[in-house]
């Protein structure tokens, strides 16, 4: 069997205050389910200097303050608590459902990744709702998710011309790739649909509604239950 | 809480900025908060704040306002001809200020930012943590966004000083800038271009902003055994992208994750040298390690703190 996780972490410099430990390489499921697991694990552990870990697919940066921990010391930790990750008590990543509202105004290119594809309209919504979405990691934007598991019967090419506006919650499809827009913003994915959940507030004690390996499954729901969700994510 | 400010005219991108938001990376929330940080913080110790309290940061141009209340005010960073009521008033230096007073801040004469702070600080909401300004994230500062005429800022509860504190010199922003960098994350990726970008002179371009610092000057090329592409990871300030044309782009305050390779990244006490270029200043990097960055960073914790002490003095 092939992997591309790493027998042990390596290590790269990113300036005074952070490195990088990589796992693995490349867009695995493994590797990042490691990823996850040594960052709840580093956390945890809430050891003087570190002051932030993000993960990412195949790496996770800690940030540290070098007047209590030198780069040596953190790098000997990391591989020391990398030994005890199998035992440590780890939670499962979790499974997150999304309610999307797909095609109509939402989703105003769901015609257009239909035919494509040589599909119908419904079942691209099957096939966008029957995927479970990996989470590699959380980035670019407020609560954007970088997802994995789109079906290739979806696959679309972007926008020539980007929308000037897309709105919150719109679900799009970009290349090989799907995802979320958690705010407003310009944006050149085909549109499909659109949650009314708000998967970014940073007014609630958790921002966001997930976290890096934790797994997404789209859901369609109806206008009635669209509107009913909206009423209850209005801040 | 007292309102203190009435916005005039904002000037070309001001926001109220603090020490950042530092623990929502995880979240695609970057840090934010003063690109200068240097500056920010004397700032606040002139007024008789703590470091970490919220400042307005300007570009280029500065803001034009009303004051609606009696405070102590300071101005560092870039030079931007600070008048109150028509008459000039020094940078670096606390100022007393009336409910009445206009305080102007023109065109950025030397460096890129000026801080403005307030007895008191800015005081508007928390957003995770912090008062800064994500204007891409729509968070932070005033509601999420660049000031605008009629804004009216609060400033928080703050003391009146005995006496007026000015820094005993003038930080002067350079044009020609050296900046201390640590090869890496991705030092691998440009064995051949190494000494290269370490030798070379590049020029700050108008396309910067406070995401990033984008430089023009030789064409730094990966090596041709070198992977095509990365996988997209975690980014920190003062990394040194190198997309595929090059063109090295310093990484300020507003990216967490990124899928270009890094040649080097500036030290955290340089960050603020890169964030006062201007457009046609040149930047030439100078090569530490590890180790000395660490020294430096020690060496200008306590600079800091020593400026802390003698300006409460």
């Amino acid at each position: 069997m092939t992997t591309n996780l790493y027998e042990r972490a390596q290590f790269r410099i990113s300036g005074d205050r952070s490195l990088l430990a990589a796992y693995g390489t490349g867009v695995d499921q493994a590797v990042n389910d490691k990823v996850r697991r040594m960052a709840t694990l580093i956390t945890n552990q809430k050891l003087p200097g570190i002051d932030a870990v993000v993960p990412s697919y195949c790496n996770l940066s800690v940030h540290y303050n070098p007047l209590k921990i030198g780069f040596s010391e953190l790098r000997d930790v990391l591989w020391s608590l990398e030994k005890k990750l199998n035992k440590a008590d780890i939670p499962e990543s979790r499974t997150i459902d999304i309610p999307v509202r797909y095609g109509d105004e939402f989703g105003p290119d769901i015609d257009f990744v239909a035919q494509h594809n040589g599909i119908s309209v419904d079942e691209v919504i099957q096939i966008h709702t029957c995927s479970a979405y990996h989470i590699f990691a959380i980035g670019f934007a407020p609560g954007f998710c970088y997802l994995g598991g789109l079906s290739s019967r979806l696959h679309a090419p972007r926008l020539e011309t980007p929308r000037v506006r897309v709105a919150a919650g719109s679900v799009g499809i970009a290349g090989a790739q799907t995802g979320v827009y958690p705010l407003a913003s310009p944006g050149g994915w085909r549109l499909i649909g659109r949650t009314p959940l708000r998967l970014f507030a940073p007014e609630r004690p958790q921002p966001i509604l997930y976290q890096a390996g934790d797994t997404i499954r789209f859901r369609s729901v109806s206008s009635d239950e669209f509107n009913h969700i909206s009423k209850l994510e209005i801040p | 809480m007292t309102d203190a400010i009435h916005i005039i005219s904002p000037g070309s991108y001001t926001t109220v900025q603090d020490m950042g938001r530092c623990h929502a990376y995880h979240m695609g929330v970057p840090v934010s908060g003063s690109l200068d940080d240097y500056a920010h913080r004397i700032a606040n110790w002139l007024v008789g704040n703590s470091s970490d309290c919220a400042v307005l940061e300007m570009s280029m141009i500065g803001a034009q306002f009303d004051v609606l209340c009696d405070a102590d005010m300071a101005v560092t960073g870039a030079r931007m001809n600070l008048r109150v009521n028509g008459r000039p008033c020094p940078e670096w230096t606390s100022i007393r200020v009336r409910p009445g007073d206009v305080v102007e801040l023109g065109m950025a004469e030397n460096g890129c930012r000026a801080y403005l702070a307030i007895g008191g600080g800015i005081d508007v909401s928390l957003v995770m943590g912090s008062r800064s300004t994500y204007v891409g994230g729509q968070l932070g500062g005033l509601k999420g966004r660049l000031l605008l005429p009629e804004d009216i800022l609060p400033r928080g509860e703050g003391r009146l000083l005995n006496k007026q504190r000015s820094l005993p010199w003038v930080p002067l922003y350079p044009e020609n800038i050296f900046i201390r960098a640590i090869p890496g994350p991705h030092d691998d990726f440009f064995r051949n271009n190494m000494d290269m970008f370490f030798s070379s002179f590049f020029t700050v371009t108008a396309q910067s902003n406070r995401m990033g610092c984008r430089l023009v000057g030789p064409e730094i090329l990966r090596d041709p055994d070198a992977p095509q592409s990365i996988v997209s990871e975690p980014i920190m300030p003062g990394n040194v992208q190198v997309p595929a044309d090059g063109q090295p782009i310093v990484l300020l305050k507003e990216q967490t994750i990124g899928g270009y390779t890094n040649i080097a990244t500036v030290i955290s006490s340089d960050i603020f040298r890169m964030a006062q270029a201007r457009p046609g200043d040149t930047v030439q990097f100078i090569h530490v390690t590890l180790d000395e960055a660490h020294r430096i960073y020690r060496d200008w914790i306590r600079f800091l703190d020593d400026i802390k002490v003698l300006l409460n003095d």
